[in-house]
């Protein structure tokens, strides 16, 4: 476990540079974080980094991609299109949270 | 600091700063990285493990080829792709759940009824898992990118064509063409 700055805030990552503690995460950190992976986060990213955030604190894990396109109505080509190559990691990265668990 | 202390101020430790770490999601070790799997399986429990595993690779930003084959077909057959079956005939591994780990005989699996039970009975563990049915599966994976191909001598056999396949079917090839499009890919067979 490393601790790292991120848009003035120390923040606990692990090995792969994922946050390990969401609540160090706030919306001030996850456009630094998207920088970092070469994204630019526009008001449909925003969307989905929301949800992703709601959907943990209820459900105590990532959503996969499926489940963020089910629940949020957005294509999964959408998502390929907003995160490219690898949404669903891309999209736990940004938001702070784990790496989703489930194979779907 | 009192007026009798002599010694200098003591220096702060400097911070240890470490090195910012990003997931390596762009990889170039993994660029071009492909993977080809043959679904040869028409049977529901068969047909799933090529679903996710073509889906986990799509989701790692793998170019994924699917090829239905044989039984397989069926996995994309407009007729059958919904309507798959589960039968524990020959199975030894069927442990119905909630039995603590004892088996069925899997030959109770030819009495009447008894594929329809096993059938209902998966299809239900899977959408507890919220793993959708084969078509919404099939989907899924084309909108994730996939290239999903249809075997030539299985249509041929079937008198099948492109009309009788899930739409997403990109086309019916031969074995040859399948080959020669997944060169350098990893294989799986199923």
């Amino acid at each position: 476990m490393t601790t790292t700055t991120i848009a003035g805030h120390d923040v606990d990552v692990n090995e792969e540079g994922f946050l390990t503690q969401p609540a160090q995460w706030d919306e001030t950190i996850a456009p630094e974080l998207a920088k970092l992976i070469g994204l630019e986060l526009t008001d449909a990213h925003w969307t989905l980094i929301r949800f992703l955030r709601d959907d943990y604190a209820v459900q105590g894990e990532t959503a996969t991609l499926r489940r963020v396109s089910t629940q949020t109505g957005t294509p999964v080509k959408e998502l390929f299109g907003l995160f490219p190559g690898k949404p669903a990691k891309k999209m736990a990265y940004v938001s702070g949270l784990p790496k989703p668990k489930g194979c779907v | 600091m009192s007026a009798t202390d002599t010694t200098p101020d003591a220096v702060p430790a400097a911070p240890v700063v470490a090195p910012m770490i990003v997931p390596s999601f762009d990889n170039p070790s993994s660029e071009g990285r492909k993977l080809a799997i043959i679904c040869s399986k028409g049977s529901l429990d068969m047909a799933y493990p090529g679903l996710i595993l073509a889906n986990a690779a799509l989701g790692e930003g793998i170019e994924t080829h699917v090829f239905f084959t044989f039984w397989g077909f069926d996995m994309i057959n407009k007729k059958t792709m919904d309507d798959l079956k589960f039968s524990f005939v020959g199975n030894t591994a069927m442990h119905p759940p909630g039995h603590s780990g004892m088996g069925i005989h899997h030959m109770l699996g030819a009495l009447p009824g008894a594929t329809a039970a096993a059938t209902a009975m998966l299809k239900k563990q899977i959408a507890e898992q919220n793993v959708p049915e084969v078509p919404e599966f099939l989907e899924l994976l084309s909108a994730s990118g996939a290239h999903l191909w249809a075997c030539r001598m299985s249509a041929d056999m079937n008198h099948l064509t492109e009309d009788d396949l899930y739409e997403g079917v990109e086309a019916i090839i031969s074995a040859s063409d399948f080959i020669e499009l997944t060169e350098g890919a990893q294989l799986l067979f199923i």
